[in-house]
């Protein structure tokens, strides 16, 4: 177990993908740690030998026949692209 | 029972149309005009399409189960041709492609996709609050909440906006602005009624389900959507019952457990009093009320907030200005379209969840956090296991309070996250709950809605129809409507 008692807004922001203003980060950063000290409350839970639960109804595989199915197009997947070019999705360069 | 179709329910609408007193398109026509007349106050709507709802209605096959009904639609279920935003700047302009199962279902039995109605942003909240789109108000009193984050669908309902809706339900987001407005609400069991189309926030917890003024609507609309969908894994496979006809089944020597954890210290009079009166009334109609214990109920909220948190935030990463949703303007480069786009896309709650999940899924925290939790939540899903072997439902109040003040609780998240303590362990054990109107508390002069709820095994959907369906016969708090300018 290993629990911080300060969150760090700044990465954990980064690896989310979200640019955070100096005003949010500091803002997050105060609620996030009240609301981590809240959930630290688990610490007190006996979980020895208790196995984790993923499904609440403990399904497993669900396996269907392998057939083709129809799928919906092409039109249809880039109909709400932001930005395209042909049938293809538009993005800036990434190999630098 | 008002003359108004647009406040009548669907059994009785359905009765009229068969009798040909009345047209699908007077329904239609009776719901936009009181959408004309109240919706700038009340704010449930986010789209409606009059004109394609008059053609299907004109073209309702009036022999199916839901022919002619038009249906709300919370904003984060696809119905094709329509927008779907999700109450976020996220996905303005997105024009769903496709019909979600659920709509699907409902369309085959007759029913007409009306329109799209507001909600907390990606569904994430207690109040609509969160929505970037616009304020909704709850009708028993403009100056509160009608509950989240299914708030739209809950409003429109008890507004006369709509005949019936469509909500989802992650921690309780149908159950308890269902309780706030005064209707009835149904989350089915985990995995009864198909994801395909609902927009994920929490995949092992999100669940889509009828709210309605009745809780035999409630089941005529379960009954056409439930079932096993092979674009949904996570749907099961058992056979759907007879939901419409449980609702008359009555509760002759069904066993109610109280659990004691649900009757503390905090829970506001009126709603108590109004809770155990139902519970009275249930037990004068035959069932065995008796005491019970859920001992793990006060880790709900934090097991919730990890496993509901870590799984948005990787349900939310598709939104990355690639696809589909915003993109920022003038990127330098493919890193700055993720961060800027998604930071000017998501509102201040949706960006909390998702750091807060990125975090307890963060190298280093995992096995604290995340790990931890899905252990408790094998804690919780085993106190219902054992509850279930001494009662076949499990009866308690949906919300500790009745519908909070607009502003009330947006500075203090934390705060807000407490009040879904009675809801939530429900989706954390995959079982299906419902709220029923119980009564009415006063609070600052005025008389706001409370629910009872029920929480029935899984699959135990007709054991829930059952209670709610004794209730409301022996009772009339759901015949009860707001007064509207």
């Amino acid at each position: 177990m290993s629990r911080a008692e300060h969150i760090d807004v700044a990465k954990t922001a980064d690896l989310a993908r979200l640019r955070l203003t100096p005003e949010e980060a500091a803002a997050y950063g105060g609620q996030l740690d009240r609301i981590l000290g809240y959930i630290s409350q688990l610490e007190r839970a006996d979980t020895e030998g208790v196995e984790a639960t993923a499904h609440p109804l403990g399904l497993t595989d669900a396996l269907r026949e392998d057939v083709a199915r129809e799928g919906r197009g092409v039109e249809a997947a880039l109909m709400n692209a932001p930005k395209r070019s042909g049938d293809q999705f538009l993005v800036p360069k990434v190999v630098e | 029972m008002s003359d108004a179709l647009n406040e009548c329910t669907v059994v009785e609408l359905r009765r009229r149309l068969r009798a040909g007193e009345i047209s699908a398109r007077d329904i239609v026509l009776s719901v936009e005009a009181a959408i004309a007349a109240r919706d700038e106050v009340i704010g449930g709507y986010l789209h409606r399409d009059v004109e394609r709802a008059l053609e299907a209605a004109d073209a309702a096959d009036l022999t199916l189960p839901l022919g002619g009904i038009p249906v709300a639609v919370k904003d984060v279920i696809n119905v094709a041709g329509q927008p779907l935003t999700c109450a976020s700047k996220m996905l303005g302009g997105y024009v769903s492609t496709w019909d979600a199962t659920a709509v699907a279902r409902l369309r085959a039995a007759g029913a007409i996709p009306f329109g799209k109605v507001n909600c907390d942003e990606f569904a994430m909240g207690s109040t609509t609050e969160n929505s970037a789109l616009r304020v909704t108000r709850n009708p028993w009193d403009l100056e509160r909440v009608p509950g989240g984050s299914s708030g739209g669908s809950a409003a429109v309902v008890a507004a006369g906006e709509a005949i019936v809706s469509l909500g989802t339900d992650t921690g309780g987001s149908i159950r308890q602005p269902a309780s706030f407005c005064g209707i009835t609400g149904m989350k089915p069991t985990y995995g009864r009624v198909s994801r395909s189309g609902l927009v994920a926030y929490a995949s092992s917890l999100d669940g889509i389900g009828p709210m309605a003024r009745t809780a035999e609507d409630a089941a005529l609309v379960l009954q056409a959507m439930a079932g096993h969908d092979v674009l949904d894994s996570t749907s099961l496979r058992e056979g759907v019952p007879d939901y419409v006809a449980a609702v008359g089944q009555g509760v002759k020597g069904m066993r109610i457990g109280l659990p004691k954890e649900y009757f503390v210290d905090g829970i506001e009079p009126g709603v108590r009093a109004a809770v155990m009166e139902a519970v009275r009334g249930l037990e004068r109609a035959g069932a065995i009320v008796k005491e019970i214990t859920l001992p793990h109920t006060e880790y709900a909220v934090a097991t919730y907030y990890i496993i509901a948190t870590a799984e948005a935030s990787a349900n939310l990463a598709r939104f990355d200005g690639i696809r589909y949703g915003h993109r920022c303007e003038d990127p330098a480069n493919l890193r700055e379209v993720y961060d800027r786009s998604r930071a000017e896309g998501f509102g201040a709650e949706v960006k909390r969840r998702i750091i807060l999940g990125t975090y307890v899924l963060s190298s280093g925290y995992y096995d604290a956090y995340y790990g931890k939790a899905q252990k408790v939540r094998t804690l919780i899903r085993r106190d219902f296991e054992e509850a279930f072997r001494e009662v076949d439902l499990i009866a308690g109040p949906v919300c500790p309070v009745p519908a909070f003040r607009i502003g009330e609780h947006v500075a203090d998240p934390l705060e807000m996250y407490l009040a879904d303590i009675f809801t939530i362990a429900a989706n954390l054990a995959g079982i299906c709950g419902i709220s029923v109107p119980c009564g009415f508390t006063e609070s600052g002069g005025r008389a706001l809605p409370v629910g009872l709820q029920l929480m029935g095994r899984p699959l135990g959907e007709t054991d829930l129809l059952r209670a709610a369906g004794e209730w409301q016969r022996v009772s009339d708090w759901h015949l009860r409507r707001p007064v509207l300018g």
